[in-house]
């Protein structure tokens, strides 16, 4: 049994990875934004238009929205639903799994339609899932599940508590 | 599950305050909310009934300073109390890498304490998390009411502590919090046990909640070191 769930981090190479995958993905699709939240409700990033609401609220919220509709899924029978639909009357949000860790949620307006978003998000789901496999695949160096980034840092913690 | 961003120079970390309901979880979140400097915190975000009593969750995010360069920034979560809401209680534990237990010090109240202390140990087997082993601490709230239990009895019920197998682990160990107390120690059986830290508050007040924040971020952050 572990102690806890394992960490995980991503490089600045990553990251950049990321960010060109959904930004085509927003090009061909023409909806306005994209963030990946992983699914403990942590905002991983944010591509296109910045969004005007608090996006860490918006991350925590759309993790509780994926894991209780996994609840219900197992309910009637499902392993899980890949993919969620929300229709507002202007804006709608369309919310995909990726490697069973993180969420790509994308925000759309009328200015495309949910099908050629569905249709282009597959694409970005796929490559999202192999950059996503390889970053969870990484083994973490040996210094705790810090991967070495606070070991001998105990000094610099308990200044911060004082 | 910590997450350490580089490109954002963030570590994100999971808190998660457990209970029976009622118990005061929801006000040790109002504290800190209405403590911190505004910069330092987000939202205050509240899944609630009409009755104020806690459906999903109470989230909120606080930044806690700067290690090594990178931004500590904590996720402050509250579970639903109530018995029946066990399902949406499990799913907030998911990726949790600290866990605060607020157990409402009112003599009435014990069994509530213990039947949530176990639903806690029973959902994080499930999710294969092992309490003993990660960032764990009992805050006994409402010290301030008449009928609170002593925190000698609330010690025995709830937290009389978990074996220590290991023999390069049996060593005492004081608790930094309470002079003359031991977290590691030997019973007068032989058997050597080791409990969580733990601490008095009055929520509504305030009182120890700032204390019992400080000391499971730090064990949090420690972890990961």
């Amino acid at each position: 049994m572990s102690s806890g769930a394992s960490s995980w981090s991503f490089t600045e190479d990553d990251f950049g990875a990321i960010t060109q995958s959904l930004q085509r993905f927003l090009y061909e699709s023409n909806a306005r934004c994209a963030l990946l939240v992983d699914r403990t409700g942590q905002l991983v990033a944010t591509v296109g238009e910045q969004p005007k609401f608090d996006p860490t609220a918006f991350a925590t919220l759309t993790a509780a929205d994926f894991s209780a509709n996994d609840q219900l899924a197992r309910l009637i029978g499902e392993t899980d639903f890949n993919s969620l639909f929300h229709q507002g009357e202007k804006e709608s949000m369309y919310l995909a799994d990726v490697a069973r860790r993180v969420i790509l949620v994308v925000l759309f307006d009328n200015r495309t339609t949910l099908g050629l978003v569905r249709l282009k998000m597959k694409q970005s789901v796929d490559e999202l899932t192999a950059i996503f496999q390889q970053v969870f695949e990484r083994p973490q160096t040996g210094h705790g599940e810090g991967g070495g980034l606070l070991s001998g840092a105990e000094d610099e913690i308990d200044k911060l508590f004082q | 599950m910590s997450m350490i961003n580089y490109a954002s120079r963030e570590i994100n970390c999971k808190i998660v305050y457990y209970g029976p309901g009622l118990g005061g979880k929801t006000t040790n979140l109002e504290h800190v909310y209405g403590k911190v400097q505004p910069d330092t915190r987000g939202k205050l975000i509240s899944l609630a009934t009409e009755t104020e009593r806690t459906l999903f969750f109470d989230f909120l995010p606080v930044d806690l300073g700067t290690i090594r360069g990178f931004k500590t920034r904590f996720h402050l979560y509250t579970v639903p109390g109530q018995v029946y809401y066990n399902a949406s209680r499990k799913l907030i534990l998911k990726g949790v890498d600290g866990i605060v237990f607020v157990a409402d010090s009112q003599i009435e109240r014990m069994e509530a304490n213990q039947e949530a202390m176990q639903n806690l140990y029973d959902n994080m087997a499930e999710y294969g998390y092992d309490l003993t082993r990660m960032p764990f601490i009992i805050q006994y709230n409402k010290r301030d009411l008449p009928n609170a239990a002593p925190v000698k009895e609330l010690q025995a019920a709830l937290n009389p502590g978990w074996e220590v197998v290991d023999p390069s682990k049996q060593r005492v160990m004081p608790d930094a919090y309470h002079a003359g107390e031991n977290l590691v120690e030997q019973l007068p059986t032989g058997e050597w046990v080791e409990r969580a830290t733990y601490f008095e508050a009055v929520a509504v007040t305030g009182d120890g909640v700032f204390d019992t924040l400080k000391a499971v971020s730090k064990l949090v952050l420690k972890a990961l070191a």
